[in-house]
């Protein structure tokens, strides 16, 4: 703000002082970012790794080596890595396949009320995901008249109870991860499909090649950078979930923690139990483990192979 | 290149000036309002000349809560103490912050040491936390010691650390019975010959008999059926010295029991697997149970969300395990706290000590709250039976009931290890006993190695 009056203010007397504007203007632009990075990313991940090898008390901080990460051979770790890594898997099946298909479809010219369809899919993130969880694990209640429950009837299967078996329990998840984030998908994949050059297909078209063989041979290969970013993204999102679990059993920790995931974990240590030493331990297992699945799956795709 | 940096650092010194400027404005702007505040501590009676409101000139005390009630219920007592003490006037800025966050910003406060209130409510499943490393809080023995004899003095107890108090209950959480007295009649039950837990089983079969209906509910991810049962008989979860003793003989028998009774339908679990859900309050408005226990504290969420019990459901000891055994145990609880800081701590005590301990204050613990008060003087008094939504709801003789368990309230153990433990049997235990339908000597064990 401050730069900004000044330079409204009398633009030729700043320039001479500050030299080469045009040198400049990066370093400018770049500023308010490296500054938020600084505080917000760079100083509290150093600090983690810090606080990772203490342990934490009001008054009493000590060095405790590498206690709390042999604290994390733990059944609830394992349960929260289990879950998440579960999770992870089932969206990247979800969120990439059926994005695709309906951006396909809503790109095509053929598709009837596309505007229509494209706003009315991105409503959900628009959501707050606190609402939505509410909203959902009424959907999911155990009670006759909850809404999966009365469409489970139609079908002559008797009532469920949702949120407290392993498996119905991420179905609930998948739900609400697909319901909030395949909008946003398709927002990536149309624009992709945008640039993809229209000679390609009328080419196609005059080698007599059908709507499906198109699909294959020149849609999802020119779409595979965008591919990669989303599969990134989703990994990234997959292990980072926790509003979802946390809303959708009420902020209570879930039965047998079938909910549990490593940032619910880490909220779980660090807050609930007041340990934040091993919660910022879980917190750089968890930095590592994305890491890791994102760099082999981005060396797989190809990512980091020089251009010929 | 080197010209570059120069500029660079130019402009970041202008950025950080430009940044610690907007600051520095901001502070000025809100001084004025703390400046009186902090002069006045030692020139109140010089500034008498200004006619001011008490509250313009007043010590400021900042309020967390979690409970928009208990804000409301320290708002009138700071509006009273103001009435009484207009020499030591304080201006209360209570502020309700959801559950989880108060705590988690609590919490991350106190470590750092800055931005925590002066006054705070915390809630006791939390408050091991905040008993970890060196308490961040004021000691409160100069106010509690001398009340000690009025009081029920677990209700403190829960709150210390060496000897050392560091909060203040609203209640007793004295855990009760509420029978469905309609569906009682209707089976041919009556609640006072029900003595112990025998007794109970039986008059459950007769209900299942005559009804269909199961006597009682269990809850199935919570903590509040087995926990009262079991600190009835003089056992707890984790002990005095903080080991954790989950799968003792008498918590396991106790647990074996419960399933028995799920078992042979004369209990139900509760359907949302707790007794404080949506899904409940609907089951028992139509009548789903005849009865349940649960602490004092329960008896809002039957007039606020069981609407139509009203008139039918009366409060009873709970049945003793053995004759002559405890027929009560107290449950829940949110302690009031001062941070160490808190800028005038002495003056704070006071006013905590007058809306908690005092016999005016625990009456309107009461009247607004509907909690039984932590002093046990005050139950026989006249205003206990004063009409109000409580006494409508369940009758007139709440306390009647209440002062003859009095003596049978066994203390609980709030130990660092608690919210572990608490964790461990809501999520796992339970659910494996009441919904799986497991081996409870063999859970209870699990859970108790789990946790070593």
């Amino acid at each position: 703000m401050q730069i900004e009056r000044e330079l409204t203010k009398n633009p030729r007397r700043r320039s001479y002082q500050l030299g080469n504007s045009q040198k400049m203007a990066p370093y400018v632009f770049v500023f308010p970012f490296l500054l938020s990075f600084a505080v917000f990313f760079a100083y509290p991940l150093i600090n983690a790794g810090i606080m990772s090898f203490q342990e934490v008390l009001p008054g009493e901080v000590s060095f405790t080596g590498l206690d709390n990460y042999r604290g994390l051979w733990n059944e609830d770790f394992g349960a929260a890595l289990y879950n998440s890594s579960r999770y992870t898997i089932w969206t990247l099946l979800l969120l990439i396949p059926v994005p695709m298909i309906l951006a396909v479809l809503l790109n095509s010219k053929k598709m009837p009320w596309s505007n229509f369809f494209r706003s009315t899919l991105f409503i959900p993130a628009l959501t707050s995901v606190v609402v939505a969880g509410v909203v959902f694990r009424l959907i999911f209640g155990e009670l006759d008249g909850a809404l999966m429950n009365t469409i489970l009837h139609l079908f002559g299967i008797s009532s469920q109870r949702w949120l407290y078996s392993s498996s119905l329990g991420m179905f609930a998840l998948l739900v609400l991860a697909g319901w909030r984030w395949i909008g946003i998908n398709i927002l990536y994949f149309l624009s992709a499909l945008q640039s993809i050059p229209a000679e390609l297909y009328e080419a196609a078209d005059i080698d007599g090649a059908g709507a499906f063989r198109k699909l294959i041979r020149i849609t999802i290969p020119l779409l595979k950078p965008i591919t990669i970013y989303v599969v990134t993204i989703t990994i990234y999102g997959g292990y980072a979930m926790f509003t979802e679990s946390y809303m959708l059993w009420a902020g209570k920790p879930s039965p047998q923690n079938i909910g549990l995931t490593i940032v619910g974990y880490i909220y779980q240590q660090g807050f609930q139990y007041f340990n934040l030493g091993f919660g910022s331990a879980i917190g750089i297992t968890l930095l590592g483990i994305t890491l890791l699945v994102s760099l082999v799956q981005l060396t797989l795709t190809g990512m980091f192979k020089k251009e010929d | 290149m080197k010209k570059a940096f120069l500029c660079t650092t130019v402009l970041l010194l202008i950025l950080v000036m430009g940044l610690s400027g907007c600051g520095g404005n901001g502070n000025k702007e809100t001084s004025p309002t703390n400046q009186p505040a902090a002069s006045n501590k030692g020139s109140k009676a010089t500034e008498g000349s200004e006619t001011a409101k008490p509250p313009a000139q007043a010590e400021k005390v900042v309020f967390w809560t979690f409970v928009d009630a208990h804000q409301k219920f320290y708002e009138s007592m700071a509006a009273s103490w103001n009435e009484s003490h207009p020499d030591k006037a304080i201006a209360l800025e209570a502020t309700t912050i959801p559950y989880d966050d108060m705590h988690t910003k609590l919490l991350v406060a106190l470590q750092s040491g800055v931005g925590a209130p002066d006054l705070v409510d915390i809630e006791q499943s939390k408050f091991p936390n905040f008993m970890k490393g060196t308490p961040q809080l004021v000691s409160l023995n100069d106010i509690v010691e001398p009340e000690l004899g009025n009081i029920v003095k677990s209700r403190v107890e829960i709150y210390s650390k060496d000897k050392t108090y560091y909060g203040i209950d609203y209640h007793v959480g004295a855990t009760v019975m509420y029978y469905n007295k309609e569906m009682l009649d209707q089976a041919g039950i009556n609640p006072d010959t029900i003595k112990t837990w025998a007794d109970f089983e039986t008059a459950g079969k007769q209900m299942l008999d005559k009804t269909g209906k199961p006597m009682i509910t269990f809850e199935g991810n919570g903590n509040w059926s087995w926990w009262p049962a079991i600190s009835q008989q003089g056992s707890d979860q984790v002990d005095e010295n903080g080991n954790v003793t989950v799968d003792t003989p008498v918590n396991v028998k106790t647990m074996e029991f419960f399933q028995k009774m799920v078992k042979e339908g004369v209990a139900a679990v509760a359907p949302g697997a707790g007794h404080d859900t949506e899904e409940y309050f609907g089951y028992m408005d139509s009548g789903g149970a005849a009865s349940v226990f649960m602490p004092f504290w329960f008896m809002n969420r039957f007039t606020d969300h069981i609407p139509d019990l009203k008139g039918k459901v009366i409060i009873r000891p709970m049945p003793a395990w053995v004759e002559g055994g405890n027929r009560s145990a107290g449950m829940g609880g949110t302690a009031t706290s001062i941070t160490n800081q808190a800028k005038n701590p002495d003056l704070i005590k006071e006013f905590l000590a007058y809306a908690k301990m005092s016999k005016e204050g625990n009456l309107q613990v009461w009247k607004q709250l509907g909690f039984d008060p932590i002093r046990t003087d005050v139950w026989s008094d006249p205003a206990m039976k004063e009409s109000n939504k409580f006494t409508d709801y369940f009758g007139t003789d709440i306390f009647d009931t209440l002062l003859s368990v009095k003596d049978e309230i066994a203390p609980v153990h709030i130990r660092e290890k608690s919210p572990e433990v608490f964790d461990a049997i809501r999520n796992k235990a339970m659910p494996q006993i009441f919904i799986d339908m497991k081996d409870p000597a063999k859970v209870l064990k699990e859970v108790q190695d789990s946790l070593k």
